[in-house]
């Protein structure tokens, strides 16, 4: 009567290997695919320079789609980063406006915000128990409002230089590429944080057994009102990362997050991701949203126009989430 | 032996990595009650589903009224006149009892539906099962008992005509009176010349009901027989293949009895009132009483999952307001919950992750965890996986793959984990089958003996009498009286309806075949 | 069916269950709370208005003129009930009704001649929107929120390709949609009460509308019932993409002209939602309704109006559009035991 297998010491390491293969997530299959096709229509983007160009473009969504992760394993959608992302950049033109010695306390100021705002959302979903799709919604639309009322309707103010370094900035020199972008810095630590908080952390369990169960979840003692708070925290803080690091290559752009958390959200159901809740993976999702911002500058390489990004997106969307329910009917 | 109206032959089906029937022949015969037993994993579900539509056999044939027939769809049984009724069952709560039973065959008038018609018809089906004047059939089925809702099934069930109905556990939600109305009414089907299949753990209502019982194990025919024929131990015997005459681990000494643990006194909330409880160290103490007395409510008071209002708990001394759940765990309690796939796993985590949620949720959130147990007790989940028998392939196996008994088991041992040393048990053995009962029993009797105090609710009065050190009876959200251990069903029964405690009487008990160890 | 010696404890259990019923029996009355809500929110404005405003919110033209700027997100918002009641959601309405504003516009060109085939070629296409969504849904198992989503985007994206600015034109002749009366009362207020009424009765009467509760209560129980629970949503969502088509002939009807962002704008996607939760529709589906969905609108028309008449600031409004489908949603849910995610 054995009660755990221990087949996995017996299998061979070639069996392991195997079926680590299969079980391989294949988001990265897509995504090397992706960056073997941009390497085909543009090579300078698989040397290291013209990569980490790649990467820096895509952090921002990589850093959102990391903390909209937290969010979607306990079975919610944090809709209002896009707006966040917007905000950020607005409050932080207009608060430093063009004074170096502003943009430390500001960024200080922002990450209050984004905090307040995960805050509230946290609590308008597990007190008022408004589903956070609606919540969510709801915030964005105030978050909208809020930051067309704050510039009074067109942008204002101006981004400081020590501000914009996080987003195009360089660390010079650097041992073998000369040259390192700070945005990709930002990447490294926030997704090896995000890594480690919901791989190795009590965080990350009791998130993904919210998700699976939330009765079940309290039942067992999990503090489910305050955990889904700090996953919307986390949430709204990346937000505001993502911003600044946003905020860093374009203008002073009122719409800079707009459509941000619905690739964000893709991204995260690329990387296997289930919506309902229960099921997710850090690295996977990240990984997604790199793949996403592969595939738009693939599409660019190709001379896709913009606005057919659009379709694009949605088609992509559709396609990967129909793929994901497939494999989980047959695994079934 | 009658012709059988439906009948399988060499049945066979196969999952992936298992064979769930193995060439499986049974026949049943109209005007009979007939009951399938077997261990969990033995096959009766399947059988079940297969005689339904759900399931296609990979090998044999289905004969029903003398003529072979394939079901691609649950449908086309029900429609041939083959019912089954689900353990949870397969109604609509928001809609009422008209539309459940005639979903998709409304009857329409110029393109919309004959509401009128609906409700005849309806009325026609409800006085069949003896629901007409109760059950209104224009009245939402959210707003019905279990046992209404079971009713309403059942006039779904020939409202199809139906020659054959399947039950699945159909006593197992039911409290002791509203089994003697299930009862009365499959009487009367089987007068009519209905053949009724159920399947069930309790003995009592199977050797009340049945007039032949067949025995499955582990996929394979064992036997069918007329039911006059076999006692309890010896149909036990036959599903599991060893002699069981020990079914209850001994009832604690008084010495082994320690101090009081928890003391409620004047607990009442919008549910409970007068609840004045002790529970001791090193004792079982049952809770009886019919559905809706109050029991699972006063297992969610001390729990924090509905607290108290009004009134004192004292947890190991302290007095306490256990709020929420977090609180009773932080004072190490532990709840065993009555509905097991709804409150108590997390099925799409694995084995390691259930058994560890709640050693967890005490610890602070940015604390790096292990995988297999805790940074004082690294190797504990593999230990408690052995000491509570979770049969899975790996601990890494997620939940919802396991059987009933063996999620039941991961629940146990989460409690375990966390070191609790105050137990609430509700329905710990319900829908699970006999090895894993007795196994579960004898567990929780060493959680006892370990010196904790358990709080144990049980519909099933033998598991009460054979299990609790002291018997506490509800009725109507106060405690209408304690016993004393080894009381009669009767002395509960008559507590459980609400009348007053007298002097003990001297009713015999009967415990329907099942030995009491010592 | 007395049977015979029924011991006591019979006699207590079928007290007990008939107590239940005449309990149960006690009918819920036909009107849904929410109207409550719309009573109380309209009073509010009344008395806000009256103080802080001009004191007009009461007069004849302003209250028209409150119910006619309910009509276009009314209209869909009754198809978005039907989707919802189905445990489903369409996202795309926003974008099929700019689509819808634009086409119509740009084959009309100002000829009323050409309106018929112009309506008729929206509402095809409103009719093949409504298809691919649903069977999207249905056929490719997609989270309806993704796969309403992704189609919306498609329409963003073929629709921004093509056009960038107003298209087109709309002629006079159809602009009665938007502008005309019978009598004293607006047509598009007898259109929304005619769309109203209609779906009313689809959802009562119909087996369609009985077998789309059954569906959004149950997808399992329904199939096993041997309802075909893929085409009750597909016909959901045609219905919906349909409705979403005739909100966007009545706003192109107003605006004379239609241009690609008159359906964001108007954010007919995320009130259209909001306004069937408020009006008691179950984000999970199986129960509602849209009478219900009828004060959701009029409650979102009520507050718009009071804010205009106060004058309060557009971006400030948006802000408070965001807090108040919150609380409007949140004075359901806080009562409810479901949990939200």
């Amino acid at each position: 009567m054995a009660h755990i297998s221990t087949t996995a010491q017996e299998r061979s390491l070639w069996d392991r290997l195997v079926n680590g293969l299969r079980n391989i997530a294949p988001i990265y299959v897509v995504l090397i695919l992706l960056l073997i096709g941009i390497g085909t229509q543009n090579p300078t983007f698989l040397e290291p320079a013209g990569f980490l160009n790649l990467l820096r473009r895509a952090a921002p969504l990589m850093v959102l789609t990391a903390g909209q992760l937290f969010v979607i394993v306990t079975g919610g959608f944090d809709l209002s980063v896009g707006s966040m992302m917007s905000l950020t950049v607005i409050g932080a033109s207009l608060l430093i406006n063009n004074d170096p010695a502003n943009t430390w306390w500001v960024i200080l100021v922002l990450f209050g915000i984004g905090i307040f705002v995960g805050l509230l959302n946290g609590l308008i979903v597990s007190y008022l128990n408004v589903p956070s799709l609606i919540a969510t919604l709801g915030m964005l639309l105030a978050l909208r409002g809020a930051g067309l009322y704050w510039t009074g309707g067109a942008p204002r103010g101006y981004l400081t230089d020590n501000f914009r370094m996080f987003g195009r900035g360089w660390l010079e020199p650097f041992p073998m590429i000369e040259r390192f972008p700070y945005a990709v810095l930002v990447l490294i630590v926030v997704s090896a944080a995000a890594i480690y908080l919901f791989n190795q952390t009590n965080l990350g369990k009791q998130l993904l057994a919210i998700g699976d169960n939330p009765r079940a979840s309290r039942l067992a003692g999990i503090r489910v009102e305050k955990m889904r708070i700090v996953a919307f925290v986390l949430s709204a803080v990346t937000a505001v990362i993502a911003g600044i690091l946003q905020g860093g290559f374009g203008g002073v752009n009122p719409d800079a997050g707009e459509g941000y958390e619905l690739q964000a959200i893709s991204a995260a159901v690329l990387g296997g991701a289930v919506l309902l809740g229960g099921r997710g993976s850090m690295p996977a999702a990240i990984a997604g949203a790199l793949a996403l911002e592969a595939l738009f500058t693939l599409l660019n390489l190709l001379g896709l126009p913009k606005p057919l990004r659009d379709a694009v997106q949605g088609l992509i969307i559709i396609g990967a989430v129909a793929y994901a329910a497939y494999r989980s009917r047959r695994t079934r | 032996m009658a012709e059988p109206i439906l009948e399988v032959r060499n049945i066979t089906k196969r999952f992936p990595g298992v064979v769930a029937l193995n060439d499986v022949s049974v026949g049943f015969v109209p005007g009979e009650v007939h009951a399938v037993v077997g261990e969990n994993g033995a096959g009766k579900s399947t059988l079940m589903k297969i005689l339904v539509g759900a399931y296609i056999p990979d090998e044999g044939e289905i004969i029903f009224q003398g003529q072979p027939r394939t079901f691609n769809h649950p449908r086309e049984a029900q429609e041939a006149g083959i019912s089954i009724i689900y353990q949870e069952f397969n109604l609509l709560p928001e809609r009422t009892v008209a539309q459940n039973i005639f979903l998709g065959r409304e009857p329409t008038r110029f393109g919309t539906i004959d509401r009128r018609q609906l409700r005849r018809q309806t009325l026609d089906v409800l006085k069949q099962v003896g629901g007409e004047g109760i059950i209104s059939p224009d009245v939402e089925v959210k707003s019905l008992s279990v046992a209404e809702q079971q009713l309403v099934e059942i006039a779904k069930a020939l409202s199809f005509d139906s020659k054959v109905l399947i039950m699945d556990e159909p006593t197992a939600a039911l409290a002791t009176h509203e089994v003697a109305i299930l009862t009365d009414l499959i009487q009367k089907l089987i007068a009519r010349g209905m053949a009724v299949i159920f399947i069930s753990h309790r003995f009592t209502e199977v050797f009340d009901l049945a007039q032949t019982i067949t025995v499955l194990k582990d996929g394979q025919h064992v036997a069918t027989v007329p039911i006059r024929e076999v006692t309890p131990g010896k149909v036990i015997t036959m599903m599991v293949g060893r002699e069981l005459d020990q079914y209850f681990p001994g009832l604690a000494k008084p010495e082994e009895i320690g101090e009081v643990m928890v003391k409620v006194e004047n607990g009442r909330n919008a549910k409970l009132h007068d609840i004045n409880l002790e529970l001791r160290a090193g004792e079982i103490v049952g809770v009886a009483g019919l559905q809706g007395s109050g029991r699972t409510e006063l297992a969610q008071a001390l729990f924090g999952v509905e607290p108290f209002t009004g009134g004192t708990v004292i947890v190991k001394g302290e007095e306490m307001r256990v709020r929420k759940p977090h609180t009773a765990i932080n004072a190490r309690m532990g709840f065993v919950t009555e509905d097991r796939k709804a409150e108590g796993v997390l099925p799409n985590q694995p084995v390691s992750d259930n058994i560890l949620v709640s050693v967890r949720a005490l610890q602070s959130m940015l604390r790096r965890i292990k995988r297999t147990g805790t940074a004082n007790r690294p190797g504990l989940v593999p230990e408690l996986v052995k000491q509570v028998d979770v049969r899975t392939p790996s601990i890494n196996q997620e939940v919802q793959y396991l059987s009933g008994g063996n999620q039941q088991k991961v629940i146990l041992a989460k409690w375990l984990a966390s070191t609790c040393d105050i137990f609430i048990f509700d329905e710990p053995t319900r829908g699970i089958d006999v090895d894993a009962k007795a196994s579960i029993h004898e567990m929780i009797r060493e959680l006892a003996q370990a010196g904790a105090a358990v709080l144990m609710i049980s519909s099933e009065l033998p598991e009460i009498i054979g299990m609790s050190d002291r018997i506490v009876v509800m009725w109507d959200g106060r405690i209408s009286g304690e016993l004393p251990p080894g009381a009669s069903e009767e002395q509960i029964m008559f507590l459980a309806t609400g009348h007053e405690e007298q002097e003990p009487s001297q009713l015999e008990g009967k415990a329907a075949g099942i030995e009491v160890g010592a | 069916m007395e049977p015979k010696g029924q011991p006591q404890a019979k006699d207590t259990f079928m007290s007990a269950i008939t107590w239940t019923n005449v309990r149960s029996r006690v009918r819920e009355s036909k009107i849904p709370p929410v109207y409550g809500i719309l009573i109380v929110v309209f009073v509010a404005a009344v008395v806000l208005d009256a103080i802080f405003g001009r004191g007009q919110i009461t007069s004849g033209t302003i209250l028209t003129n409150m119910v006619v700027r309910s009509v276009a997100l009314g209209i869909v918002a009754m198809g978005q009930t039907f989707v919802m009641l189905g445990a489903s959601i369409d996202l795309s309405v926003a974008y099929l009704i700019s689509v819808t504003a634009v086409m119509a516009s740009y084959l009309m060109q100002g000829d009323p001649a050409r309106v018929p085939l112009a309506v008729t070629a929206v509402f095809a296409i409103g009719g093949v929107v409504g298809l691919i969504n649903g069977l999207i849904v249905s056929k490719l198992k997609v989270n309806p929120f993704i796969a309403t989503l992704g189609v919306g985007l498609v329409l963003k994206g073929i629709l921004n390709a093509s056009f960038e600015t107003f298209v087109g034109a709309v002629p006079r002749s159809f602009q009665t949609l938007g502008y005309g009366t019978l009598g004293p009362i607006p047509i598009s207020i007898l259109v929304l009460l005619a769309v109203t009424i209609v779906s009313a009765l689809v959802l009562s009467r119909t087996r369609f509308g009985s077998h789309l509760y059954a569906v959004g209560g149950s997808e399992i129980t329904s199939r096993l019932s041997g309802l075909r629970t893929d085409r009750v949503l597909i016909l959901a969502h045609v219905v919906c993409s349909l409705t979403a088509v005739l909100t966007g002939l009545f706003v192109v009807s107003r605006l004379r002209s239609g241009a690609p962002w008159v359906g964001t704008d108007g954010l007919y996607d995320l009130e259209s939602i909001a306004a069937v939760v408020v009006g008691g529709t179950a984000l999970s589906g199986g129960k509602g309704g849209v009478v219900g969905t009828l004060a959701g609108v009029l409650i979102f028309g009520v507050l718009d109006t009071m804010f205009n008449q106060l004058g309060v600031d557009t971006f400030l409004k948006q802000v408070l559009r965001g807090a108040i489908i919150i609380l409007a949603v949140a004075s359901y849910t806080i009562r409810s035991r479901e949990k939200a995610a």
